[in-house]
């Protein structure tokens, strides 16, 4: 991704190539450990638990994991959690691409800055992102009364989803996207401006095809995010089974709800995220090599 | 890359975009609106949360976060932030290594495993860590309520940072120094000591950063496996929650307001520390 600007120029015409060695490093003893330690941690903090998930649903074998996949809170939670998470990703990749734009191709006062706040969402926990929006559009927040009197509800509906949801997978398109946009440079921009092409042609024909695998990665990893997201929409949502009841939000509220239904059902719908989420890394590791090409 | 760069005596690392400069009519309205929108989404936001918090004067801020339950979930929530990041810095970095300078099978299945705690929603972390370690633990060890439990959540979550973060810096580092040093008859510690560690080091502390902002925060993966237990596993993310719903916005800006400082410290020590060891490489 960044061989032109960051390796030294001797990197390029080195023999041996700093990418991929074949040779391990080491003495066997060391080595054995080194793989060992790495494989064991990742192992034991990560597969085992999932694995423990996948038993524990299937523990009384398919049959209830099929009755819970019907039951109908689950599904309207699915739909819900797919619109939301559909509607925050459009909205984070337009305004991605844009704020991208600006930030690589123009110089002005508190660029800095503005890189900087895209960024603050990562660090702060979702449920202050929450409690954030309440104090803002709740009944009793700044613009709340004044959009309820207008007949806008954004808290504990389904607009405040929305917005929690796109304050949290803010960083992500934005940041697989500038650093593509930034090696592009402006050269193949230029030629075409000086052929006669406008705005709108350059930024179809040249920039998209550019940063498409970036942008790709950027809206998968969003696309995750998004329908994963739990803190902030917990704070935001109320929880109505049916109404404004995420997927999310639907494990948790079973899974405290006790008995064998709601437990069931709690860890149906945790293995159907999983499964979900796991698509998505296998997605993101195929998409990752084709970017740097 | 223009003539004027080609003039301009500092060679530069990256080309700078040529057009770089003026905003013109139409990049400056999509500016103002970039900003509308970032100020109603963050920032407004941001400024709620820490104007609610000094609603009452700096006194009553003081007096909310110094209260014995606030005061008790943020010592729980940044010890057991910090201890997760050093574990995961270690674990990470050896992780990174082995996946780059090492090959075996079934090397391809650790690399995307590892993208398993950021990919999962944090309530299925939460419930998969309560169904290995919980009451129905398969190997008896129940850490619900405890100390531990909460440290292993955060243990959990934070584990993609480091390692993702080292990974490509160890790839494109060259080999040649290594050998030198070798041929010197460096030992292998040695060499990772005084040529591969301080290469690595800025990337390790930006790692760790954004896995201490992310465990400082966390809730859905904790919160199962805690049983929030007030004066014991409560973390400052779910005080914050719990005031908010009491209907005790003050409080609950108050401890949300801290945790942003230390969020925002963080990440500006560590950034300077990053340019520090950039500079001395």
């Amino acid at each position: 991704m960044t061989e032109t600007s960051t390796i030294a120029p001797t990197a390029l015409t080195s023999p041996t190539s700093p990418i991929a060695p074949k040779r391990p490093t080491g003495r066997p003893a060391t080595r054995w450990t080194l793989r060992l330690t790495a494989v064991g941690y990742v192992l034991a903090l990560v597969a085992l638990p999932v694995l423990t998930v996948g038993r524990r649903t299937f523990a009384h074998g398919l049959g209830p994991v099929l009755e819970s996949l019907q039951n109908p809170d689950l599904i309207s939670a699915a739909r819900l959690g797919v619109v939301v998470a559909l509607i925050s990703v459009v909205i984070n990749t337009v305004f991605g691409v844009g704020i991208s734009f600006l930030l690589v191709r123009y110089r002005f006062p508190g660029r800095r800055l503005l890189n900087a706040v895209i960024d603050l969402p990562i660090s702060i926990s979702p449920v202050v992102v929450g409690i954030a929006l309440i104090l803002v559009y709740g009944r009793n927040g700044w613009f709340g009364g004044w959009l309820e009197g207008r007949g806008v509800q954004i808290i504990f509906a389904t607009p405040a989803l929305v917005l929690a949801t796109v304050i949290v997978a803010l960083p992500l398109v934005v940041r697989e996207v500038i650093p593509v946009l930034e090696e592009a440079g402006t050269d193949q921009d230029q030629a075409a401006q000086s052929l006669g092409a406008n705005a709108r042609q350059r930024f179809l024909r040249i920039t998209l095809p550019t940063i498409r695998w970036a942008l790709a990665y950027g809206v998968v990893l969003s696309l995750a995010r998004s329908l994963g997201e739990f803190g902030a929409v917990r704070v935001v949502s109320g929880s109505v089974p049916g109404q404004s009841q995420t997927p999310t939000l639907f494990v948790n509220d079973n899974y405290q709800e006790f008995g064998p239904v709601a437990e069931q059902a709690a860890f149906t719908a945790a293995f159907a995220l999983m499964v979900v989420s796991v698509v998505f890394i296998i997605v993101i590791a195929w998409l990752r090599p084709k970017e740097t090409n | 890359m223009s003539a004027q760069v080609l003039e301009a005596a500092p060679p530069r690392r990256r080309p700078r975009p040529v057009s770089a400069g003026r905003l013109s009519a139409a990049s400056g309205l999509g500016l103002g609106v970039s900003l509308l929108w970032l100020s109603l989404i963050v920032l407004l936001p941001i400024a709620a949360i820490v104007t609610t918090s000094f609603e009452s004067g700096p006194t009553a801020f003081w007096h909310t976060v110094t209260s014995t339950e606030a005061l008790g979930t943020v010592r729980l929530t940044v010890a057991a932030a910090l201890l997760a990041t050093v574990f995961n810095a270690v674990f990470g970095t050896l992780i990174a290594w082995v996946l780059v300078r090492d090959t075996f099978r079934g090397k391809r299945f650790i690399e995307v495993i590892i993208d398993i705690p950021f990919a999962l929603p944090t309530i299925v972390a939460g419930l998969v860590l309560i169904s290995l370690y919980g009451p129905q633990s398969p190997f008896g060890i129940d850490l619900v309520g405890t100390r531990r439990g909460v440290f292993l959540a955060l243990l959990f979550v934070t584990l993609p940072f480091v390692v993702r973060s080292v990974q490509p810096v160890l790839i494109e580092m060259e080999r040649d120094v290594e050998e030198a040093a070798a041929s010197l008859g460096a030992n292998g510690f040695t060499t990772f000591r005084r040529i591969i560690l301080p290469t690595i080091t800025p990337a390790i502390l930006a790692g760790a950063a954004l896995a201490f902002a992310r465990a400082l925060g966390e809730y859905g993966s904790v919160i199962l496996i805690s049983a929030n237990l007030i004066g014991k596993t409560e973390v400052s993310s779910s005080f914050v929650l719990k005031k908010i719903e009491e209907g005790d916005a003050v409080a609950a800006a108050g401890v949300a307001t801290l945790l942003l400082m230390v969020a925002v410290v963080v990440l500006v020590i560590l950034d300077s520390l990053q340019r520090v060891a950039a500079r001395r490489d």
